[in-house]
């Protein structure tokens, strides 16, 4: 036996054997459970197989269909938020006009966020968007003559306070991304572009961008995929998942009300199975339009 | 062909005084953004001075007031915290391990998939992949009826052994692997170490700085992890900082004095590290991103 599995041909079964393992126990049975459980009316000591009641019942539940345009909206705006700036200020960053201490420091500074704990975060914004007029975000608008807000109740101003929330912790490490894209676009490119006259502008849009695709590809596609599963953020934001009017819910908190908070795990099972299918179908209409397929075909 | 040159020349000498202007403009543009990013800190900072019910009903402030400030809060998280001090020290335990066992387990099923060829060697690939592009939170249900199941709720070892064998950083170290030469392993062979052996004494030390970068990253994860350590963790003795530090907000009153001087004191040891480690934080975020 042991002659055995230290044989060059058992040995890479046993070096692949702890994921084998931890990909059956952790995730092949979980992922058949929560397909079966989607199905069940699950109460406590019995369990009963229903068929897709649980499906029919969550298409028709206006407080589901809230929570996935949040998880939409809240996805849509940091894709439009979270790529672009990032984008241009690594340019920025990378450009040789400016060099030394202060690139540093303004790389740091923005990369710091993303080490805090999502809880600090939200505790810290919650309190910079608080209800009093003396609060920060309160104080700033006064400055130019506005009442002060109640932010986290109402609708628009939740979500942008939100949404500041998720510009401030991934500006940095967005910029990052694209600051590390940068590095391997060749120097002459630039060079040949300037020869033949072309304005900054040409350069970004004809060079820089192109060159970055597979970086805009990767933000993309984790941008995305943290958009529509975003929860503690909100949960943080609004102390708990109860938001007024459910403004701050998305598909995870239901999924975690549902199951956690309402103990039914058959219902949240069916939302946890439609949270994965949107995701696979967003992410594959997303490599399909950036051409990701075509290009392994080549 | 020379003159053109030239006269590109000539005409960039032209831009000068535009060039620094933009140059000027650039620097007021970062040192602004920095301003603006780092002042949520500073606010937990004059923060700490005050007295909770005051940050309740007045929110977070930007000017230290010398005459209302204290360190009240200061002395209450070292001497009446509580279980503050638990939850700090349980999540330093948690880290180190979890990042310990998390690197070796991977590292060693990466050793797996990127030197040797086998059945089945792109199936399994595949499933690495498949994990990293499906949302841990769809599979958190039924994965904590697992650990029901299995006995394990409650404990570490349920925060820790779904992710021992972590999916990105394999895939991580395995791209890492393929660029070491594969002489490394036949000499190995010629001089009789066993498979495990070339592993252990040959390629862990070659591993070295990828090690770095994704020892952070997952130190990183797991000092900050929440929703999973939310859903496993029971005992209060248990709780980890984030957990614990949620504690404090509670439908009939939320203890901001512990918890803003208690959020202040969780940053800290995670800044210190990134002042001292910058590269290899940056390196372990943005690792995975270029594969163009």
């Amino acid at each position: 036996m042991k002659k055995f599995l230290y044989s060059k041909k058992a040995a890479p079964y046993v070096f692949i054997l702890p994921f084998v393992l931890t990909f059956a126990v952790f995730w092949v049975i979980p992922l058949a459970k929560s397909g079966v459980m989607s199905m069940e009316k699950i109460l406590p000591g019995q369990t009963e197989f229903i068929g897709a009641v649980n499906f029919k019942r969550l298409f028709s539940d206006r407080v589901f269909k809230v929570a996935v345009i949040n998880s939409f909206k809240y996805m849509l705006f940091t894709l439009l938020l979270l790529i672009p700036i990032p984008m241009l200020m690594a340019c920025m960053v990378n450009s040789k006009l400016v060099t030394g201490k202060i690139k540093g420091f303004f790389k740091s500074s923005l990369f710091i966020p993303a080490l805090t704990s999502v809880v600090v975060a939200g505790t810290i914004f919650r309190l910079i968007f608080g209800e009093m007029d003396t609060a920060l975000m309160n104080r700033f608008i006064g400055v130019f003559d506005f009442e002060p807000i109640k932010w986290l109740k109402g609708a628009a101003t939740g979500f942008a306070a939100l949404l500041s929330l998720a510009c401030w912790r991934w500006f940095g490490v967005n910029m990052m991304y694209f600051l590390s894209g940068l590095q391997s676009i060749p120097e002459d490119y630039y060079e040949a572009a300037s020869i033949d006259g072309a304005s900054t502008w040409q350069k970004f849009i004809k060079i820089t961008v192109p060159q970055l695709k597979p970086t805009i590809i990767y933000v993309l596609t984790i941008s995305i995929y943290g958009g529509l599963a975003m929860f503690t953020e909100s949960y943080m934001l609004w102390q708990g998942n109860n938001s007024p009017q459910n403004i701050g819910l998305t598909i995870v908190g239901y999924l975690y009300r549902q199951g956690i908070e309402k103990n039914d795990m058959g219902y949240a099972s069916a939302v946890g199975v439609v949270l994965l299918v949107i995701v696979l179908v967003v992410n594959i209409i997303q490599l399909m339009a950036t051409g990701m397929f075509k290009k392994e075909k080549k | 062909m020379a003159n053109a040159m030239a006269g590109g020349r000539v005409r960039r000498r032209s831009h000068n005084p535009k060039k620094k202007l933009i140059k000027a403009l650039m620097i007021l543009f970062f040192i602004a953004m920095a301003i603006l990013i780092l002042l949520p800190f500073w606010a937990v900072f004059v923060g700490t001075f005050q007295d909770g019910s005051m940050l309740i009903r007045y929110g977070l402030n930007l000017k230290l007031d010398f005459a209302e400030a204290s360190f009240k809060n200061y002395v209450m998280l070292f001497t009446d915290s509580g279980d503050y001090f638990r939850w700090f020290f349980n999540s330093m335990l948690l880290t180190v391990i979890q990042v310990i066992a998390t690197l070796l387990i991977s590292a060693f099923v990466a050793y797996g998939f990127a030197a040797y060829n086998f059945k089945f060697k792109n199936f399994f690939f595949v499933c690495v992949l498949l994990i990293m592009s499906v949302p841990f939170e769809m599979l958190m249900l039924p994965l904590y009826v697992q650990i029901n199941d299995m006995h394990l709720s409650d404990s570490y070892a349920a925060i820790m052994l779904p992710f021992m064998a972590h999916a990105s950083t394999i895939f991580f170290f395995r791209q890492y692997l393929t660029g070491v030469p594969k002489e490394i392993i036949e000499a190995g062979r010629i001089d009789g170490s066993s498979e495990y052996g070339i592993f252990f004494k040959l390629i862990i030390p070659v591993m070295k700085p990828s090690f770095a970068a994704m020892a952070i990253l997952n130190g990183m994860n797991s000092w900050n992890n929440f929703l999973w350590p939310l859903l496993v963790l029971r005992s209060g003795k248990k709780y980890t900082l984030p957990i614990g530090l949620n504690t404090l907000l509670t439908p009939y009153g939320n203890n901001y004095d512990l918890l803003i001087v208690g959020s202040f004191f969780s940053v800290l040891p995670i800044l210190i590290l990134f002042l001292c480690f910058q590269k290899y934080f940056i390196e372990g975020m943005t690792a995975g991103a270029v594969k163009g």
